[in-house]
């Protein structure tokens, strides 16, 4: 396609203009996190309070625990019960779909008001913990979890290898968990992936339940520790950005051997 | 073995059709967690909305919707729903037009891709105090404006009211419109334009006449997406203000944690249900859009 030169320039400076106003809100908050308020020198103070501030990194430990807590439920709950749907069930499809895709609807917020029975219970049950969070998170994360297990399971033929299985003798544990769950681990990965991110920058439902983690540390401390938040926002959002693109480029080493084989 | 056997007697590939509910029990485990964590949560929303402190029913809390507080709320809820939706949604288009003209494996579009996704779905918090480290007190425009323009180092008040939540929030929405509106603009094929300029037309003519009537569904249908995405957004504007409660989400707080005025909680199941009954709406009219795209869309 022939390009005109003022169609070039167009281009790269509107590209440099987006660049700018996305850069430019990480860059402040860089520049902050690395900055004495008062004497305007370069320190690492900041990020070395996320470890040293009893209440940061008590937040940041019980984020940590959520995210894995919450990514295991997340396999243990959704990934039999798809490959299940696949195999046994396929009348239950849009079923556990519109399940799954519900928290879109039911704001996150909605469904905090509506939680005091349900945790009323959950406290009674297993005790008060920040913990416990981590029934309701698996839910908020069912619909970027479901998308990513759903698009690799679609990409094999489930119901065949299932068969082979079971005509070899294999029983239902075996089938799900030694046949199709490595033919699926990209997908699994990537809901993993997307699991931790979305755990680690939660706030609404933690902040209104009153429980401590890593978000609500960062807006409590705020007003008396600024640059020490500026420095955990910027390393919760690296941090997603290091899980996302790590995703991308696996996804694409798959494109590479799905090409060569 | 039963199955096996079945399967034995009948053509080879034909599956046991059994009609038996015992499948359905594998997806006990799942329904039941699901309806703990979610629906019943949802479903106690509606009933509290139209509940009375002494458990019967009434229409008292639905009504108090309709007080001053409550309706300036939704309105300017909806206001800043409807500015950020539709400042992401031309800007987002704008960008992803953009990024889809560059070559499909290059670096900067994955790049782009990769943080317009973590921008548009795990933000939340972070975005808030990016932009205070920005324009707040002691911010780096702040501090360059000051230096350099001779403005007031306090920062932007504004940055605090409506105006500073739409331009945060527009911050998230580019990023989601970038990642919803993409797939409708690869799916433009070369060939329509070459049809179009094949048969006479100019580049605008083919803007007009083909491509923009193709698109205008998926952008009407990713707009509503951002919409209510706004709309339902809690955790930028909570972090960003601390007292206070102009738009929806944030008087849903105030009544949540309020312990002052009595039946504030009432308030917020009525709010809460408020918020599904918009959010619904908008994702139907959303979902209704996708069909029409998904026509010419692959």
């Amino acid at each position: 396609m022939t390009q005109s030169w003022s169609w070039r320039i167009t281009r790269v400076v509107l590209l440099l203009c987006f660049g700018l106003f996305f850069a430019v809100p990480l860059l402040a908050l860089l520049n902050f996190s690395t900055k004495d308020t008062i004497t305007k020198e370069r320190t690492g103070a900041a990020w070395r309070a996320l470890f040293d501030n009893p209440l940061m990194s008590e937040a940041i430990r019980t984020s940590l625990e959520l995210a894995a807590i919450t990514m295991v439920g997340m396999v243990v709950l959704l990934v039999p019960t798809m490959i299940w749907v696949r195999l046994q069930v396929p009348a239950a499809t849009r079923l556990v779909e519109f399940l799954c895709l519900l928290p879109l609807t039911i704001p996150a917020l909605v469904i905090v008001v509506g939680l005091d029975d349900v945790y009323a219970w959950v406290n009674y049950l297993i005790g008060d913990s920040a913990l416990t969070l981590a029934f309701v998170y698996v839910v908020l994360v069912l619909p970027f979890s479901y998308r990513a297990i759903d698009a690799a399971l679609s990409a094999i033929d489930s119901t065949t290898l299932a068969e082979a299985a079971r005509s070899l003798g294999a029983g239902w544990f075996t089938v799900i968990a030694r046949v199709i769950v490595p033919n699926i681990w990209q997908g699994v990965l990537n809901a993993s992936f997307v699991t931790v991110a979305l755990v680690l920058g939660e706030y609404t439902i933690a902040s209104l339940l009153h429980y401590n983690t890593l978000q609500v540390a960062i807006v409590s401390l705020g007003k008396s520790d600024a640059p020490t938040s500026m420095a955990a926002s910027l390393g919760t959002i690296l941090l997603a950005f290091v899980l996302l693109v790590g995703l991308s480029l696996l996804d694409r080493r798959r494109h590479h051997t799905g090409r060569t084989s | 073995m039963d199955a096996i056997a079945a399967a034995s007697t009948t053509a080879p590939r034909a599956r046991p059709r059994r009609t038996s509910v015992a499948p359905w029990l594998g997806l006990l485990p799942f329904l039941l967690y699901v309806t703990i964590f979610l629906v019943w949560p949802t479903l106690s929303v509606v009933s509290g909305a139209f509940r009375s402190e002494d458990g019967g029913f009434t229409l008292e809390r639905v009504r108090a919707l309709t007080d001053e507080t409550a309706l300036r709320a939704l309105r300017q809820s909806l206001y800043l729903s409807f500015s950020s939706a539709a400042l992401g949604a031309v800007l987002g288009a704008l960008l992803a037009y953009l990024i889809v003209t560059a070559p499909p494996n290059s670096l900067m579009r994955r790049t782009v891709t990769a943080v317009c996704g973590v921008l548009a779905q795990f933000g939340g918090v972070t975005l808030a105090f990016a932009w205070l480290a920005t324009l707040g007190f002691n911010g780096l425009l702040t501090n360059l404006f000051a230096d350099v323009l001779g403005t007031s180092g306090t920062g932007s008040t504004w940055l605090y009211e409506l105006p500073g939540l739409i331009l945060v929030y527009t911050y998230f929405q580019i990023p989601l419109m970038v990642i919803v509106f993409m797939p409708a603009l690869e799916g433009l094929r070369p060939q329509w334009r070459e049809a179009a300029v094949n048969l006479g037309a100019s580049t605008f003519q083919y803007w007009i006449k083909v491509a923009l009537p193709l698109l205008r569904p998926a952008f009407l249908g990713s707009a509503l997406l951002l919409f209510a995405n706004a709309f339902a957004a809690y955790a930028t504007a909570a972090a960003l203000i601390s007292q206070g409660s102009f738009i929806t989400p944030l008087l849903i707080r105030t009544s949540l944690t309020s312990e002052v005025v009595l039946g504030q909680k009432g308030l917020g199941f009525a709010l809460a249900l408020q918020m599904v009954v918009v959010v619904a709406i908008v994702m139907t009219a959303y979902a209704l859009m996708l069909r029409r795209t998904a026509r010419w869309l692959r």
